[in-house]
Formats: structure tokens, C-alpha cells, sequence
């Protein structure tokens, strides 16, 4: 019974999470809060996990681990960027139809969404067109798609025409910050909504909304791969001669994964931006894609077959260990030692994914 | 100079010796016997034709002379084999080449951007002396490519034809890289046997002409050969003798001289007639004179079978086979018209153009393939039987589905398992039910599941493509009743593609033989096989095949 | 002539990426403002740096396994070997060369490790190799910043961070600094400055491109070749495959590690956690600038690589700043161009093989009829 668990969940998952289970357990003793230690496990997870989703379609659709989620995560940049930039005349215009002022932070926060995701669709049409030319190769070169186009975006911060003072550098007038606040705009929009601390605990605070939010991303997006063409996608990752001599337009189906991965990605950053209370802009999104693809290989997922619950498991797990690590081994041994292991963790997890599946298929 | 035995005195007392001797040499796959009692001899610069149909156990008997690995992994094999006088037992390739076994494969094995000279000394290089040979080992050594390129040069010469040693392979046309297989081969200074396996297929005539010149010359230098063709004419014109394998038994021994082309023809194909197919009830199916296939002029570039010039018809109602020697573009017949390989030409259902090169508008028109590659194109092997069966349905007919159509249709999980599990009552599926993956089931199984996807179409064509390949007996005639049936119970018109004669002879109305990518001829199934054995050969007089007709 | 035009058409696709960034390069020099003594200097000394890296990329791109992003863990090999010493307080030349000696069985122990990686990961050698480096950075950070001074004795309060062990962020080598780079002084006068020739470097540059050369006319380097075209084929002509990639990684291994030792000498401090990272991508960014590709690489490749890419490293801030104002673009430009051309490179060797694999099916296929007609 218990051997069946742990093959049904897989030895990496059983360890890592008794390894959490541990630290929760350890906390107390070494005077960390379990209760606050909860609340940001709850946060990050919240934060981090529509990011995960964004590897969903790519994976489905035999196109890989998105390495190149930093290209989804600088559509979202430009969305947040936009919506600032544009407040008070998104507002004014809203105002015509609803109160802008009782609904100002929603809205501008739909907003960045509405304009981060026709930027997206088109990056995200581009990649998959190149990803097509470059089957077999995938991986390596999205991550290195992700990095140059951030490094182009980091030019384009520079250059781009924003006005805005909160936005740009106050001595040149010109050029964007590295960190922009979103306080007074969207800032917590998710995160606060039906928000509460149970059983009396100050320090366990849930964010409900953000929480409520992935359930209801990741219930678009269970029921897209229930449609027909997300059956179709599903079937081209896992044999496209089958999907091919089925009738259905292999490219296509490809392009459209990451077109979806790419908006999930520009969804998932201004979840976590709006939490975080900043946009994080040039090397921000860099280093973005390697949590994200660790979260749900952690969750069980392989190289092509990823699900929902492998997004909810994984992220949990490795925001859990992000979080619980630096406390509680520091308390421990009086040192930071989460940077190690989180490094150790998730390329840990990523080699093993890569290393498996060659496995399996010969 | 290149090949000591020839000189050696030793070699000459030992010449009346065979080389190779075979003594009652069985093999099993899987309770499955493909050699029974093979004995043959061959004797020093002896050439022997080893002829027979594909599956005859050509190959089997190949890679138990080699030592293939495949051999000792599924449990060895019986008999002796007796080589220059010693019995041996290989179990690796490595101890078949260092006792002096070479074999050219249908398949090159040369490295592309390496010099003919690299290929032919392919980890065989001729080195310097170093110091550094002692310290470390010989890899670090330098080549010595002065003595490389007159040791390739010297190889190539013998072969009798003028190839310059330093020409990179991948530039080479096909023939050359025939040739510098050969040549790679007997540069082996202990080669005394060589094997080729279809050496000519890819030659022009000119080349292949200059190829059996040469494989004379190496006979009569003292290297025995075995010479594996299904071009009977270059079979007789340079063997001594042939040895004519079938159903894993040696039929025939004969003098290459004496036998006509008729009689080893009619020796590969001509087994003795099953009695299930004797019994048979005439067919029951009602044939329609309407034509529900027309195929004109069609040509399809499938690699290893293309299909250059073949037009036909077949009747509404009609089972209708397509058979072949492999390699001969059979097989691409169906992936044409399905458009799952690059084609041209003209086909046409009940009257209607089909568009070729677009799987889906095949599919539209209600014709539904079952492919011969079950693992790389028929099915998912990492999905639930259900989505195997109905995946097809669900993307060309809308079928399967549930919600508003062109707003928002999901997957109808009842529907689909209901269907699933008909299916799987009605062929008899062995498997724990329709969440079972693919992946997991037994070749017969998986072939059933592959017919259960087409019969969901409900096509008006059925195309199916060696549909017992790779399944054991008792799946055979469940698979191939299956099809029968579904022919009787729907009127359905089916075309069956197959390497397998007897198999098509038992379940097809007519069978067209197709050779060099070409129909060869078309027979009632009712002919004797010896017939359709001559037509695979190219061997079928023309008045006689327009008389049949 | 129709010939002709067409090899100077393919010359001119073949050498692209060069030839793009002399046309970079010829514009971003005058607007610079550098002069050219100034350019010379700056370029012999990043030659003497880097070239011994970058030639450490060759020999797995022989053997078929591309761009060894896993080089980075020779790299920090080589810097455990430069901590230790600067503990041990060996100076000199035999500082250097005791560096050399503690990285190499690490490197190798590395390489070994890495090389069985990526076996089990064939065809995505090197994605696997790039996730490896991170892995092994994150073991690499655990042994520097926690073990020693813990476990692992390093008596040098210098070296230390405050809390009493884990090596600071930065150390300096100033026991070892120049130290190549300076063993036989060269220098002459040139338009008006005079450039200092870093000597001692270039003959060991000079002596590893020997041993290149003299590496690829080996049965190993044969081999290697082989197995680089067609494992399958050379698998069948008995040569041992697998090991014989692990050879190539540990090779390529222990020489980053020597070249990342070089580069720190020039250098003269060490940043302890970023210095490897940068060698892997600056050090595959120049090759592949240098017309390399993923599957072919020469030593020309790395000496026009390394010119182009750090001229391009030197000008670009000093010509973004005097056109547009800012230093900050063309910083953020070199960065760019950076991973876009490691980038683009990928992406071209991917297509390209997607291509000639089409070509291979198609060579497999006879003439069809009515493919002759079509053509």
C-alpha cells in the first residue's frame, strides 16, 4: 500500500516532501512560526503557480519544458507598464460605464491583462512558428530565445516613450526603472480579495483571491485540453505520426500551445507582480523560467506529459521548501544555506527529468 | 598479395575442407519457429545465391552466422556451425569479423563526411608508432595516412573499379558507397567469407555488372561469398550454386548453371497449399459492379518503398490485395492515397477526386488506415485504449463530443468508453478495459485496437496494412476474420496490403503483385501460387500475364 | 559563372555572423573614440585571457556532442584550485601551476560525471549540459560558501568571510596576478602608445593549438570524429562509443579548468561566485561569433572569434554612450548580442540538421515517376 503510493507519486516527491514535512515539524523547535511559515508557503504558491501553468501547453503538445517563458513574462511586463502608463485615461474611460474609483485597482489590473495578452499571442505566434523549425532542439534554444529577447528588452526599457514619473528615472527623465511600485494602482488586487486569517491566527494570513484566481486559470485550462483541439494537442505530443495520420495539422496545434504558454506566462507574472508590489524590469524575468519548469517537474510532470495536479503539487513543494529552508535551517545552523539547495533542488529535478526520459523512450 | 590463404600451403592442403559448414541449424522467437534443420556447405571461393521469399529466414540465418546479439537474447539457437574446420559459436559481431565473416549490409554503414579511405579503415587505421602508445594506449597514436590511403587504394582496385580514395562518402553516388562497402570488407586482411545482402538493389545496371565482375575476381582470390538477391538473373549469372530457403527450411539445393528462373521461382513461392485455405467456403460478400477505388498513374515517394508508376480499380464490395517483396513500394501504395507520404497522380473514390497529400481530406471521404508501422504511426502507445480508439472520430466526424458545436465541445468520457468497450467485446481485446494504456498490450492486441479505430470511422474504404505483422498465429486469424467480417456485416470495400501471399490468398478476392514500384500484374486469388511467385520475380511472361488478366 | 556567383553567395552565408560583426565593429570603432594602441593592448590582453577557454570548446564539438555548456564545472575546478593555493600563500609561478594540479583531479572527477550525464541524455547533450552547470554550481556554492573553513581547513582570515568560514565574494590573487602574463616582458611602440604583449600566455595559447592539431591526426581524435558524424556506424565498427564521449567531456573539462586558471591570473581577483558562469557563455558566445557552428568548430574559429567579440565588448558601451548618451545601451547590446547570437547559432545548426535529415530520407527513397516529372 505505501509502496504503491510512493510509486504512484514517484521517489523525488516522496523525499522532498518528508524533507518539508521535516522542516514544518522542526520549526517550532527552532523558533520559527508555523503559522507565518504557512502563510508565505501560501502566498508564493499563489504568486508562482500560474507561472507553472504556463509550462502546461508546451509540455502537452511535445514542445517541451518552456524555457522560454521569460518571452510570456515581458508581454506581462508590457501589460503592467501600459496599464500604468495609462491609468487615468483606462479609467476615465471606464468611468462612462462603472464607478472608476470603487473599481480603479481591478480595472487597471484587467487592463494590463487585457493588453498583455494580445502582446503575448503575437510573440508567442512567432516563437512557436521557430520552435516548429527547430524540432528536436526545443529547449535550448527557448531558453536562449528567452535570454536575448530579454536583453533586447532591456534596450527597449531604455528607449521606449513612457511618461509617466512613477515609472521612469527621475534624473534623466527618461528610461524606466529597474523596480516600479504598483502601490496605488493595482497593487494586492487578488491577493486582499476575500482575505482572512482562520481560527483567530494573526499570522496566517490566505490570500483567497490570488488562490481563487489559479483555480479558476487552471480551470480554463483543464477545460481547453478537454476541448477538441486540446485533445488534438495532447495527442500530437505524445506521437505526432498518430495526430498526423489522424488528420490533424501537427504545426498548428504546436503553434497554438505556445501561443497559450506565452499568455499564461503574461497572466502569471502580473499575478505575481501584483502581490510582490513591483514590476521587476530588465534582468528581472531572466533567471524566471528555471523555478517554473523545476515547480513542475517536482510535481511529477516528464519532458511531455504534464497535468493540473502537477502544477498544484510542485509548486507547493518547491515555494514550500523556498520558504521553509531559509528560516528553518537558518535558525539551525545559524546560516543561509536556501540559495544552495534551491539551486541544488531544481536543477536537481530538471537533470533528472532530462536524463529520464531518454530512458523511457529507447 | 592482399589475401594470405591464397598463397598459403596450409590453405591448400586444407582447400577440399569447407569453409563453412551448417549443420541442422533450428531457431525459435517467441515459440515461434523461423529456421528448422538448415544445412548447407560452402567451399573456399565458392559463390552460393541464397534465395528466398522475405521471412523465409534469410535473415534469421544471417544473424546467427554473425552473431548478432539479438540471437543470444532470445535464447540461442541449434545446430553447429562449423567454420574452417572448427566449430564456432559466435555472440558478438566483433568474433564473427576477427574469425573472418564479413557481411555488407542493405543498409550503408558509412560515415558520411569521412574520405573513402577513413570508411574503409574504419577503426582499423593504420597507425605510427609513439611513445605515447605505451603510456596511455594505442588511440594516441597518429594515423599514419600515407599507408591508410594505399591500403584503401590496393582495396578499392581489387574491387575492380576506380573510385579515388580520398572522395568523401557523402558525395559519392549510390553505387560508389556500395562498393566501398565491399571495399571496407575485404580490406579485413582475415576475411574468408563474405555475406551480401542485396548488394545490387541500388546499383544501375552498368554498376551492378561491374560489382559481380568484381565479386568473381574476390572468389577466385579464395574468399567464399554468399550472395543474398532477389534478381534471379544476376542469381544465376554469378553464383555456383543456390540454395533456396522457405518458411525457415532449405527446399532446394541446386546447380545455378541447370536451374531455370521459372523453377526457382516456383521453389521460393509454390508452398504446399494450407488446407485451411482449401476448406475455405467460396466468399459470402456481395461484389458490386460499381468501381469504389480508381487509381490512376500514381506515384508515391515513401522512403525504401517508393511507388513510381501504378493504377488500378477496385470493386465496391471487393477485398482487395496488394502484394510484394519488400522494398518494392507496396506499402506505398496506402500511404499515397491516405496522404501520409508525398504523392501524385489520380484517385478517385465512388467518382470523386481525392486530394492527395492531406491525411485529412482522406479521413473526410470516409476512408479510414490501418498502418503497417502499429508503434510509430497507428497508435499512442502512452494513451488509454479509449482515446486510441475514438481519437480519430472524435477529430474528423465531431463525434465524441459534447456542448455547443463552434462554441465549446469537451470530450464526452461516457461515449467514448461505451464505444471502447463494444469494440473491445467484438474483437475480443485482451485487456483490463478502455483506461488500460496502449502501450501495455500484446502486438495482437495493439493490432486490434488499431482495426477497432478504423471500424469506428465506419469508412466506406478500408485500408489496411500488413495487418498480422509481428502477431503470433492465433492473432492472425483473428485479425484477418475480423476483417472478413466487417466486410460481410458493412459491404465495406477493403484493400489489404501484406508481404504475406498466403495470407492475402486466403482472405482477398484479387491480389495485384506489385515489383520496382510498378503493378507487375493483377490475379484472381484463386490462381496457383507459383504464379504470383513468378510475378514477384519479374519473371511472368507478358503474353501469359495479359491472358490472366 | 552562375557557379561561381553561387559558392560567393554560400562563402558569404557561411561566414554570416563574422562578417556581421566586422560590418558592427568597422561602424562602433570611430564613434568609440579609442585609439588604436589602446584597442591593440586591450585586445592582446583579452586574447591571452580567454583564447585558452575557448579553444577548451573543440574538442567535444568534434565528437558530436556541441557546445559543452558544461565546461563552467572545469571552471570552478579551477578556481577551488586557485582558493587553495592563495590559502597555501604559493605564489608565483608555482602558485599556478599547483592550482593546476589540485583542479585537475576535480575537473577530471567532474568530467567523468558530466560525461555520463549527458550519455544518458543523448541528443540533448546540451540543454543537459547547461542544467548540469547549474546543479553543479549549486554543489560548487555549497563546498565554497559552507565547507570551508568548516571542513575543509583554510587558515587565511582574508579569505574568509567574517562569520569564520565560506570564501568572500571576492578574492584577490594577488599571488599569482600576472603572473603568465609578465614571466618574459615584451612590449613595443605602436601609433603612439606602446602595447605590452602578454608573451608568456601566448606561447601556451600556441602550445595548446598544437596540441590540437596534433590531437585531431591521434586514433582518439578519429574517433572522435566518427562518433561526432554517426555513433550508430562507429558503434558497429566496434569503437566504444560512450566511453569515448566521456574522454571528450573530461578533456574538454580539465582544460576549461586550466583556461579559467589563466584567465584569473590575468584578471587578478577572483569574484568567487559569478567568475564561472560568465566563462561558459562568453566563452561559446565568441566561438560561435567566430563562424563555428554547433556541429564544426576550427581553431580559427576561436581566434576570430575572440577579436570580433571583444572589440565588440570594448567599443559598445564607449559608441552607445558618444551616440546616444547612454553607456548603458551598449551594455545592455553586448549582453544581447551575447546569448542572440548563441541564439541564432542554435538555431540555424538545429534546421539545418532537420534539413539534411529530410535530405537523408529522401536520399533513402528511389526516384519516384512523378517526382521526376515535378522537378
Amino acid at each position: 500500500m505505501i509502496k504503491n503510493f510512493i510509486e504512484n507519486a514517484g521517489w523525488p516527491r516522496v523525499i522532498i516532501g518528508l524533507f518539508l514535512l521535516g522542516l514544518f515539524i522542526a520549526a517550532p523547535f527552532v523558533g520559527v512560526r508555523v503559522d507565518t511559515s504557512l502563510s508565505d508557503t501560501l502566498v508564493r504558491f499563489g504568486m508562482n503557480a500560474v507561472m507553472v501553468l504556463a509550462m502546461i501547453p508546451m509540455v502537452q503538445s511535445g514542445c517541451g519544458l518552456n524555457f522560454g517563458l521569460p518571452l510570456g513574462i515581458i508581454a506581462g511586463l508590457l501589460g503592467a507598464t501600459l496599464s500604468i502608463e495609462l491609468n487615468e485615461k483606462i479609467l476615465s474611460w471606464c468611468g462612462q460605464y462603472v464607478n472608476a474609483a470603487a473599481w480603479g485597482a481591478p480595472l487597471s489590473f484587467a487592463s494590463a491583462i487585457v493588453m498583455a495578452l494580445p502582446i503575448a499571442a503575437v510573440l508567442g505566434f512567432f516563437y512557436g512558428k521557430l520552435l516548429n523549425r527547430v524540432k528536436g532542439d526545443e529547449m535550448m534554444i527557448a531558453t536562449y530565445v528567452g535570454f536575448s529577447s530579454v536583453a533586447f528588452m532591456c534596450i527597449a526599457w531604455l528607449l521606449l516613450p513612457y511618461h509617466n514619473p512613477t515609472m521612469i528615472w527621475g534624473y534623466a527623465g527618461a528610461g524606466l526603472r529597474t523596480t516600479i511600485s504598483v502601490d496605488g494602482y493595482w497593487f494586492h488586487v487578488l491577493s486582499d480579495f476575500l482575505a482572512f486569517t482562520p481560527f483567530g491566527l494573526d499570522h496566517l494570513y490566505v490570500p483567497t483571491g490570488m488562490i481563487l484566481f489559479f483555480a479558476f486559470m487552471a480551470f480554463l485550462v483543464w477545460v481547453f485540453m478537454r476541448s477538441k483541439t486540446g485533445t488534438a494537442m495532447t495527442a500530437v505530443g505524445s506521437n505526432p505520426e498518430f495526430a498526423r495520420a489522424s488528420g490533424v495539422n501537427v504545426d498548428r496545434m504546436r503553434v497554438i500551445s505556445v501561443m497559450l504558454s506565452t499568455m499564461l506566462g503574461a497572466v502569471g507574472i502580473l499575478v505575481y507582480e501584483q502581490s510582490f508590489g513591483f514590476i521587476q524590469l530588465y534582468m528581472g524575468p531572466f533567471y524566471m523560467a528555471l523555478p517554473a519548469v523545476a515547480s513542475i517537474l517536482l510535481g511529477g510532470a516528464s519532458v511531455n506529459k504534464a497535468s493540473i495536479l502537477n502544477v498544484a503539487v510542485g509548486t507547493f513543494l518547491f515555494q514550500g521548501i523556498l520558504t521553509m529552508t531559509p528560516s528553518v535551517i537558518n535558525s539551525v545552523l545559524q546560516t543561509d544555506m536556501s540559495e544552495v539547495i534551491r539551486l541544488i533542488v531544481s536543477n536537481g529535478m530538471i537533470l533528472y527529468a532530462l536524463t529520464r526520459k531518454v530512458r523511457v523512450k529507447r | 598479395m592482399r589475401f594470405p590463404l591464397f598463397l598459403n600451403s596450409e590453405v591448400i592442403l586444407l582447400s577440399e575442407v569447407p569453409l563453412l559448414k551448417l549443420e541442422n541449424i533450428g531457431k525459435e522467437y517467441y515459440g515461434n519457429r523461423v529456421l528448422s534443420n538448415v544445412s548447407f556447405s560452402l567451399m573456399r571461393g565458392e559463390i552460393l545465391g541464397l534465395v528466398g521469399e522475405n521471412g523465409a529466414g534469410k535473415s534469421t540465418l544471417m544473424n546467427i552466422l554473425f552473431g548478432m546479439p539479438v540471437i543470444g537474447a532470445t535464447g540461442g539457437y541449434e545446430g553447429k556451425v562449423i567454420f574452417n574446420g572448427k566449430p564456432v559459436h559466435f555472440t558478438s559481431p566483433t568474433q564473427a569479423l576477427a574469425a573472418g565473416i564479413g557481411m555488407v549490409h542493405q543498409e550503408f554503414s558509412l560515415i558520411p563526411g569521412f574520405t573513402a579511405t577513413e570508411n574503409i579503415q574504419l577503426n582499423r587505421e593504420v597507425l605510427n608508432p609513439s611513445l605515447l602508445e605505451y603510456i596511455f594506449s594505442h588511440r594516441m597514436s597518429t594515423l599514419d595516412r600515407d599507408a591508410m590511403r594505399a591500403r584503401a587504394d590496393t582495396a578499392i582496385r581489387t574491387l575492380g573499379v576506380d573510385i579515388s580514395p580520398d572522395m568523401v562518402v557523402a558525395e559519392m553516388p549510390v553505387g560508389y558507397k556500395q562498393f566501398i562497402e565491399i571495399a571496407r570488407e575485404i580490406d579485413r586482411e582475415q576475411t574468408r567469407l563474405l555475406f551480401l545482402d542485396e548488394p545490387t538493389a541500388v546499383l544501375t545496371e552498368t554498376e551492378a555488372e561491374i560489382l559481380l565482375k568484381a565479386l568473381k575476381k574476390l572468389a577466385e582470390s579464395g574468399i567464399a561469398i554468399v550472395f543474398i538477391s532477389h534478381r534471379l538473373n544476376e542469381v544465376k549469372e554469378l553464383c555456383d550454386r543456390i540454395v533456396v530457403l522457405r518458411d525457415g527450411e532449405v527446399i532446394q539445393e541446386a546447380d545455378a548453371k541447370t536451374a531455370t528462373v521459372r523453377e526457382i521461382a516456383s521453389w521460393m513461392v509454390g508452398r504446399a497449399v494450407s488446407e485451411k485455405t482449401e476448406e475455405k467456403p467460396q466468399k459470402s460478400h456481395v461484389i458490386h459492379d460499381e468501381t469504389a477505388l480508381k487509381v490512376e498513374h500514381l506515384w508515391v515517394d515513401m522512403p525504401g518503398e517508393t511507388v513510381r508508376d501504378v493504377s488500378f480499380e477496385v470493386k465496391k464490395g471487393e477485398i482487395f490485395g496488394i502484394g510484394g517483396l519488400a522494398g518494392h513500394g507496396k506499402l506505398g501504395i496506402p500511404n499515397g492515397i491516405m496522404g501520409l507520404s508525398p504523392a501524385g497522380g489520380n484517385v478517385e473514390l465512388f467518382g470523386r477526386r481525392i486530394p492527395l497529400n492531406k491525411p485529412r481530406r482522406a479521413l473526410d471521404r470516409k476512408m479510414a488506415f490501418v498502418s503497417e508501422d502499429r508503434r510509430g504511426v497507428g497508435l499512442l502507445l502512452d494513451e488509454r485504449i479509449d482515446w486510441n480508439i475514438t481519437f480519430t472520430a472524435m477529430q474528423v466526424q465531431g463525434r465524441f463530443l459534447r456542448g455547443i458545436p463552434g462554441i465549446l465541445q469537451l470530450r464526452d468520457d461516457e461515449a467514448m468508453r461505451k464505444e471502447t468497450e463494444s469494440l473491445i467485446k467484438l474483437l475480443d481485446i485482451k485487456c483490463t478495459g478502455p483506461a488500460q494504456h496502449a502501450g501495455e498490450l500484446s502486438g495482437g492486441n495493439q493490432q486490434k485496437v488499431c482495426l477497432a479505430k478504423a471500424f469506428v470511422l465506419q469508412p466506406d474504404l478500408l485500408l489496411v496494412s500488413e495487418p498480422t505483422r509481428g502477431i503470433d498465429v492465433g492473432a492472425k486469424t483473428l485479425v484477418l476474420d475480423a476483417l472478413r467480417e466487417y466486410n460481410e456485416g458493412h459491404g465495406t470495400t477493403i484493400i489489404v496490403t501484406s508481404s504475406e501471399l498466403e495470407e492475402l490468398r486466403s482472405v482477398c478476392d484479387r491480389i495485384a503483385i506489385v515489383g520496382e514500384g510498378r503493378i507487375a500484374g493483377v490475379l484472381p486469388a484463386q490462381r496457383p501460387a507459383e504464379d504470383f511467385g513468378l510475378l514477384m520475380m519479374g519473371q511472368m511472361p507478358h503474353d501469359e500475364m495479359e491472358a490472366t488478366a | 559563372m552562375n557557379k561561381t556567383g553561387k559558392s560567393f553567395w554560400a562563402l558569404l552565408a557561411d561566414n554570416a555572423v563574422p562578417i556581421v560583426f566586422i560590418v558592427i565593429s568597422a561602424i562602433a570603432i570611430p564613434l568609440s573614440g579609442f585609439s588604436a594602441s589602446y584597442l591593440v593592448q586591450e585586445l592582446l590582453v583579452r586574447i591571452g585571457r580567454n583564447s585558452f577557454l575557448i579553444l577548451s570548446l573543440l574538442i567535444p564539438i568534434m565528437a558530436g556532442m556541441g557546445l559543452n555548456f558544461g565546461m563552467v564545472l572545469g571552471a570552478m575546478a579551477g578556481q577551488i584550485g586557485l582558493i587553495l593555493v592563495s590559502d597555501w600563500s604559493i605564489v608565483g609561478i608555482p602558485g599556478m601551476v599547483l592550482a593546476m594540479m589540485v583542479g585537475t583531479p576535480i575537473a577530471a572527477v567532474l568530467g567523468v560525471f558530466c560525461g555520463n550525464v549527458l550519455n544518458r541524455a543523448k541528443g540533448q547533450e546540451m540543454v543537459t549540459g547547461y542544467i548540469l552547470g547549474f546543479f553543479i554550481n549549486g554543489v560548487y556554492q555549497l563546498v565554497v560558501l559552507y565547507l570551508m573553513g568548516w571542513v575543509i581547513p583554510i587558515t587565511n582570515p582574508i579569505l574568509l568571510l567574517s562569520r569564520g568560514y565560506g570564501i568572500r565574494n571576492a578574492v584577490s590573487l594577488i599571488g599569482v596576478r600576472g603572473i603568465l602574463d609578465n614571466l618574459i616582458p615584451v612590449s613595443f611602440p605602436f601609433m603612439g602608445g606602446v602595447v605590452r604583449v602578454p608573451l608568456a600566455t601566448l606561447l601556451v595559447i600556441a602550445a595548446f593549438c598544437v596540441f590540437i592539431v596534433w590531437f585531431r591526426r591521434t586514433k582518439l581524435g578519429q574517433d572522435m570524429r566518427a562518433i561526432g558524424q554517426s555513433q550508430s556506424v562507429s558503434d558497429s565498427a566496434g569503437i566504444a562509443v560512450n566511453r569515448t564521449r566521456i574522454i571528450a567531456i573530461v578533456i574538454s573539462t580539465v582544460l576549461a579548468c586550466y583556461g579559467q586558471i589563466i584567465y584569473l591570473q590575468n584578471m587578478g581577483t577572483l569574484n568567487t561566485y559569478n567568475s564561472h558562469d560568465q566563462a561558459g557563455m562568453f566563452s561559446i558566445a565568441a566561438l560561435l561569433i567566430g563562424g563555428a557552428s554547433v556541429s564544426r568548430a576550427s581553431i580559427a574559429n576561436v581566434f576570430v572569434g575572440v577579436i570580433l567579440f571583444h572589440l565588440m565588448f570594448i567599443v559598445a558601451p564607449m559608441a552607445g554612450k558618444n551616440l546616444i548618451g547612454q553607456a548603458q545601451i551598449g551594455e545592455y547590446f553586448r549582453v544581447f548580442v551575447s546569448y542572440g547570437i548563441i541564439a541564432i547559432a542554435l538555431v540555424l545548426h538545429a534546421w539545418k540538421r532537420n534539413r539534411d535529415r529530410e535530405a537523408a530520407r529522401r536520399s533513402l527513397r528511389g526516384p519516384a515517376e512523378g517526382a521526376k516529372e515535378a522537378a
